[in-house]
């Protein structure tokens, strides 16, 4: 068996060294309630509050803001359908076609109830149309929900002028930037951001850990009922271990943000020039420009993606697919073709994410086994005459 | 991960069979790349009428690749007559089992070689190429109603979802549920569990509320997923009166067609599902183009 080469980082992240050892005794011997009146539990309560400051000194936020949940997926539906029970009298959310099932799909159940949703849609290169989102903003919005960074492509959206112009019309904007924290640098103190979701698991925190962020002064419904914890806001015991683990994550992101913008992205640069000189017929999907450092989602065409993964599979290469098959729905991708991007191409989508933990001799070895992987495929499919 | 058996990953990595043959007396081909697979199937008879030599070119995932390369092995030797009688459970059987999302794979074998063989017909023997092609159920896969027929009946398929798993039929916008479920009656009967989609009932006299929920309804529930399938999206503005205020979103607001899908589809459903007296019109001034 092969080692196993991870290039699958925008799924799920290898849970961090450091994360591990600084979680484990709150999994073991200091396994209080923090909201106990006792020492036992209150010493679990300190290292949450420590969570709670590492992550907010990452985001650029006052801690206060911090609400953990259990996942990204929590974070967003808590963000729309908890600012949609707080203004009873606005029936409409607009979001956009790209957007991870965490939004789309609550969307699109919200519409069932009543709401009206309105998705703007993306050019070729995946790029917004901010005219649009103006037009599309009416006294009838309760709230506005569109992702940092895209975990298909890795196009990163203009968001800062994106929240400014929905501000500006006097509506709540949420962001679900699980894929932009700890790749990109942010600071929620200078822009107009109320809501943000992100994810322990795609940072090298554990799975099972997220967060809310809410900018003092947002009105938001609870969603998760329950006891006093956070604030009254999201009830339930906390995930002490998770949250500690994702505090410990944070602090690693931001010591590592400058690696992830250099290091890392030049491996990616260095993988993306091999497979597109070692490939014939294959093309990069997204926004070269705005992109996340790690993410690269290239087509091969007349091939298909499951396929190509299964083959890269043999090899211990870890990747994904915008294929259709891989998921067992039969249209590829809702990303790629609202991007436009053809049929042709789109089953044969595959996406490189990269993290810290990948080297260049990595990079060097699945650059030089993709050409046979590609050609083999290639032979097998009547697209292609030889 | 998909759960594949040791012989799908045995054809898929080291399949039998590839190529074209250049001079074959039968070529069949399915699919397309849209579709995300396609298969083209060519083989050569001896002088005994039996099938010498076959091979096959595959786009498509690993069950797609395994369908094809193990219909290759069991069909060699066998006379055309033979050969016709092999259907898409053989190549399952003989692939020790595929996921239920893959079945469809199964079927463009056989599919494959059906058109093979019609081929074959049609070209030596100048013989009508047998079956007709039936009608388009499913325009997004194009299937036909002979086609959905065939899985229904072959492998005793009794729900809407089982017949999108074997044939795809289905599996895109969803407009096609009613026709699919009526087709699975026709060949089941009384077997069916499925029965074909409830239309709302259209009731008498409506409240001004009850007519604005009831045309959001019928836009959510019958137009909207028509529209989304081709890339657009339709948003309802106002209620005045008999008068519905609409715009129409993404490719659909740059469409030419855009006139004859509003009176057509959106009035034709208003009226179908909420009130004969419904007039549409469409709102222009505000509605955003995205860049295609």
């Amino acid at each position: 068996m092969n080692p196993v080469i991870y290039m699958d980082n925008n799924a799920t992240t290898r849970v961090a060294d450091e994360v591990v050892e600084e979680m484990l005794p709150y999994l073991t011997e200091k396994y209080g309630n923090p909201s106990s009146m006792h020492s036992f539990g209150g010493q679990v309560g300190k290292k949450i509050a420590e969570a709670r400051q590492r992550v907010s000194s990452l985001l650029g936020c006052h801690p206060e803001e911090i609400l953990f949940t259990s996942c990204g997926t929590e974070s967003d539906n808590t963000a729309i359908k908890g600012t949609l029970a707080s203004f009873p009298n606005k029936r409409k959310v607009v979001t956009t076609r790209v957007e991870h099932p965490a939004v789309l799909t609550t969307c699109r159940d919200l519409e069932r109830h009543g709401y009206s949703i309105s998705e703007i849609g993306v050019n070729r290169a995946g790029r917004l149309d901010l005219d649009e989102l103006g037009f599309r903003l009416d006294d009838n919005t309760a709230i506005v929900s569109i992702m940092w960074a895209n975990n298909e492509t890795g196009t990163i959206f203009p968001i800062d002028q994106i929240a400014e112009i929905v501000k500006g019309r006097g509506i709540v904007f949420h962001t679900d930037a699980v894929q932009a924290v700890g790749k990109i640098p942010m600071n929620l103190r200078e822009n107009n951001i109320d809501l943000l979701s992100l994810s322990g698991h795609k940072l090298h925190a554990p799975k099972g850990v997220g967060v809310l962020y809410v900018r003092k002064g947002t009105r938001l419904s609870t969603f998760m009922h329950g006891g006093h914890q956070e604030g009254g806001k999201r009830g339930g015991t906390e995930n002490v271990p998770g949250i500690i683990a994702l505090g410990k994550a944070c602090e690693l992101a931001k010591k590592h943000l400058e690696e992830e913008n250099t290091r890392v992205k030049a491996l990616r640069d260095r993988l993306q020039e091999k497979i597109l000189a070692g490939c014939p017929d294959c093309m990069i999907n997204g926004d070269t420009q705005d992109r996340l450092p790690n993410t690269l989602n290239v087509s091969f065409e007349y091939i298909e993606g499951e396929a190509i993964l299964l083959m890269l599979n043999k090899f211990g290469i870890c990747a994904s697919s915008g294929s259709a098959c891989t998921s067992g729905a039969l249209e590829p991708s809702h990303v790629l073709r609202a991007m436009g991007v053809p049929f042709t191409a789109a089953h044969g989508s595959i996406r490189f994410s990269l993290s810290r933990y990948n080297t260049q001799e990595e990079v060097d070895f699945v650059a030089d086994k993709l050409p046979g992987v590609v050609n083999r495929l290639r032979e097998l499919s009547p697209f292609v005459t030889t | 991960m998909w759960d594949y058996t040791q012989d799908v990953m045995d054809h898929f990595m080291n399949p039998r069979n590839v190529g074209f043959i250049e001079d074959a007396d039968g070529v069949g081909e399915v699919g397309s790349l849209a579709c995300g697979d396609a298969l083209t199937l060519t083989f050569k008879l001896d002088k005994q009428g039996r099938i010498a030599d076959v091979k096959f070119k595959t786009f498509g995932c690993a069950s797609a690749v395994a369908s094809s390369s193990v219909l290759t092995e069991l069909i060699k030797g066998m006379t055309l007559e033979e050969a016709a009688r092999v259907t898409n459970q053989d190549i399952v059987k003989h692939l020790g089992g595929l996921p239920d999302q893959k079945m469809h794979c199964s079927v463009m074998g056989q599919e494959a070689l059906e058109a093979a063989i019609n081929d074959y017909y049609k070209r030596k023997k100048g013989m009508p190429s047998g079956s007709s092609k039936g009608n388009i159920v499913c325009t997004c896969f194009g299937v036909t109603d002979l086609e959905v027929k065939k899985v229904v009946h072959e492998n005793n398929l009794t729900t809407v979802e089982e017949v999108t798993n074997y044939c795809k039929a289905g599996g895109g916008c969803g407009g096609c549920h009613g026709r699919i479920a009526e087709l699975i009656e026709e060949v089941q009967g009384e077997k069916a569990r499925t029965k074909a989609e409830k239309k709302p009932t259209r009731p008498a006299r409506l409240t001004n509320i009850q007519k604005i929920q009831l045309v959001q309804q019928t836009i959510n529930e019958q137009i909207r997923p028509a529209l989304r399938a081709d890339g657009g999206d339709i948003e309802l503005i106002d209620v005045d009166g008999n008068t519905v205020l609409v715009a129409l979103r993404g490719m659909c607001a740059q469409c030419r067609l855009a006139e004859f899908t509003m009176k057509d589809v959106v009035q034709a459903k208003l009226r179908e599902f909420v009130s004969n007296d419904l007039i549409v019109e469409e709102q222009k001034d505000t509605a955003g183009t995205s860049e295609a």
